[in-house]
């Protein structure tokens, strides 16, 4: 467990300033970037951010914000978390990250996903019902495009392409791709399948419970020839000084955040009780630094993962304790998960 | 009736190879039946997935499950199930006579916007009865997320032990639920009729629920109040 990578993963949520009010979604972005430039200087290895089109959210373009980022870093990655490729142009989330890893001297990288939201598929002119085949065809053609070699396509979800060489080429010939998977067996298939590496997003429930994703993940991997990479997790979490100020800060928060999306889904309000559940057992990182560590530590042993991003903003969680939990997953959660992994 | 939950002898046939149809495969095996599952593609392509996250179970067509299964849970999306279009795509035949569960949801972010399933006056439970004539349609597991479900398997008696709320119209087919309900690990509550499950469904007081019998109940109870 030697080379264990650590991240950060926001989808721009939408802060309480320093006033307390909230934030413009402008304000949200730029918050974003200061908290990335934080996380190079602690030395934090990966930086995400995921794409979502619904007003909590301030990030519906991952990538501009990463060239954002890139001109004001110097060695952290760069990572959509995730890119919705089903409702996207192939092509384009292909020139737009080349051009983040030229801005960024190499240091961009794609997270491709369904998404867990589907504003995108109105919004872009895109029919539910073509779920399925809109994935497997992108993800078809994202691959090849990899190659950085002219790529002949046809399919039923977008213009064939003829021998079309798409720019910039990356310098290393290579961008960086994961796929991000949630709970569905197809997928994990899928991306061991094209030789992906695997993000698992565990936002609920004990992480022990996707250990078969996992061995699933090599399994298919084995049977289709690919390498089987290790494997990453993103969870939420939130770190402050104490157990109780980092639940006493998050709780409201989050709260405001899950029951809005509840609601859309048909769940009751979250109650203080599912949330402790959920800090003690499940997939909820909150507390002290080492709190967090000993229950990262405990996952990522649990899984053998390879890589482990915290998705650290959920909700309307104060500019000023965001920025405080990027400090203390630097300097204090990533070096005692290493400690305990050792 | 009873022999239906003998492990020995009933065989659970499971449409939908996704996040719950896996997880109940793998409860029902734990539990000793013999599990036949299926999605809509040729068995190959879930071999792989089942060999893995549910062991033992047999992959086959939705068509040959539903014919050899004694007890066959539905747990493929409700659009799916119930397509706009009218077109048949569950076994009606098969599953003639047989009793099913219906552990599906109308879900609009998978089902796209169904104003046909989505009706104040009529459960998704009573739509799916309807498009199988014959069957002896049960309401369960529909109201437990599957990573609650995956976890909460406790031998009877267990103080934490979660329940499984059911609603159907008919009362024998309802007890074999109840029984399956056991030895897959969760007490099982009866809530009667099949319209009573409307409680069960998306925006309503149960949807979620990862509860103990008892709290069920009292759900339930001042739902109706
Ligand atoms: N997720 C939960 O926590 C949860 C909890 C309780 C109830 N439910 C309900 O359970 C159902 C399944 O949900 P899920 O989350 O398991 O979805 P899922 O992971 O997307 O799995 C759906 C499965 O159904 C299969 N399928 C599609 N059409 C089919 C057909 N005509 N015949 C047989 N299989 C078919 C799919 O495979 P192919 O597309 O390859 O055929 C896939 O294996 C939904 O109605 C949902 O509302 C979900």
């Amino acid at each position: 467990m030697a080379d264990i990578e650590f991240g950060l993963d926001t989808f721009g949520d939408i802060p309480q300033t320093d006033t307390g009010e909230l934030a413009s979604h402008a304000q949200a972005i730029r918050h974003v970037v200061a908290e990335a430039v934080l996380a190079d200087q602690l030395g934090i290895e990966v930086f995400a951010v995921g794409e979502h089109h619904r007003p909590e959210y301030a990030i519906s373009s991952p990538e501009t914000v990463l060239a954002g980022i890139a001109t004001q870093t110097e060695r952290i990655r760069l990572s959509s978390g995730v890119t919705v490729l089903s409702s996207d142009d192939p092509v384009r989330v292909f020139q737009r990250f080349a051009t983040v890893d030229a801005l960024s001297n190499g240091r961009a990288e794609v997270i491709l996903g369904r998404g867990s939201f589907t504003e995108s598929f109105p919004l872009f002119g895109y029919d539910m019902n073509d779920y399925d085949t809109l994935f497997e065809e992108k993800i078809e053609l994202f691959s090849r495009l990899l190659t950085e070699r002219p790529v002949s396509w046809s399919g039923t979800t977008r213009a064939a392409l003829h021998d079309a060489d798409v720019f910039p080429k990356t310098e290393s010939g290579h961008l960086s791709t994961w796929v991000g998977v949630g709970g569905s067996p197809q997928s994990v298939v899928r991306t061991a399948q094209y030789g992906f590496p695997l993000m698992l997003a565990i936002i609920g429930g004990s992480p022990e419970r996707f250990a078969p994703y996992a061995d699933l993940y090599r399994r298919a991997a084995e049977q289709f020839g690919t390498t089987a990479h290790p494997i990453g997790m993103h969870s939420p979490g939130f770190i402050a000084r104490t157990d109780d100020e980092a639940k006493e800060i998050f709780f409201p928060h989050y709260k405001v955040m899950r029951d809005r999306i509840g609601a859309l889904r048909g769940w009751p309000p979250v109650t203080r009780a599912e949330f402790e559940n959920e800090v003690a057992h499940g997939s909820m990182y909150v507390g002290s630094p080492e709190t967090v560590a000993r229950r990262m530590a405990s996952a990522i042993a649990t899984l053998g993962a390879g890589r482990f991003d915290l998705i650290y903003s959920a909700g309307t969680t104060p500019m000023s304790d965001r920025m405080r939990a990027v400090e203390l997953y630097g300097t204090e959660v990533v070096p005692l998960v290493r400690d305990i992994l050792a | 009736m009873h022999s239906l939950t003998d492990p020995k002898k009933a065989t659970i046939g499971i449409l939908g190879a996704g996040k719950v149809g896996t997880v109940l495969a793998r409860l029902a095996i734990a539990a000793g039946y013999p599990v036949l599952i299926a999605s809509s593609r040729p068995p190959a392509a879930i071999e792989l997935t089942i060999d893995v996250l549910a062991h033992g179970a047999g992959a086959t067509t939705a068509s040959d499950a539903a014919g050899r299964a004694d007890i066959v849970i539905l747990a493929l999306p409700l659009g799916k199930a119930v397509p706009l279009d009218g077109v048949e795509t569950l076994p009606v035949d098969q599953l003639r006579g047989k009793i099913v569960i219906d552990a599906m949801n109308y879900w609009w972010e998978v089902d796209g916007v169904r104003p046909d399933l989505t009706g104040d006056d009529v459960t998704t439970s009573e739509l799916v009865a309807a498009a199988l004539p014959g069957s002896r349609l049960v309401k369960a597991f529909n109201h437990m997320g599957y990573h609650d479900l995956d976890e909460g398997a406790r031998p009877t008696g267990d103080p934490d032990r979660k329940a499984i709320a059911l609603s159907g119209d008919d009362v024998a087919a309802n007890d074999v639920v109840a029984d399956l309900i056991d030895s897959l690990g969760f007490d099982a509550v009866d809530l009667g009729l099949l319209v009573e499950g409307a409680v069960l469904q998306p925006g309503r007081e149960l949807f979620g629920a990862n509860l103990g019998a008892a709290e069920i109940r009292d759900v339930v109870e001042q739902a109706a109040a």
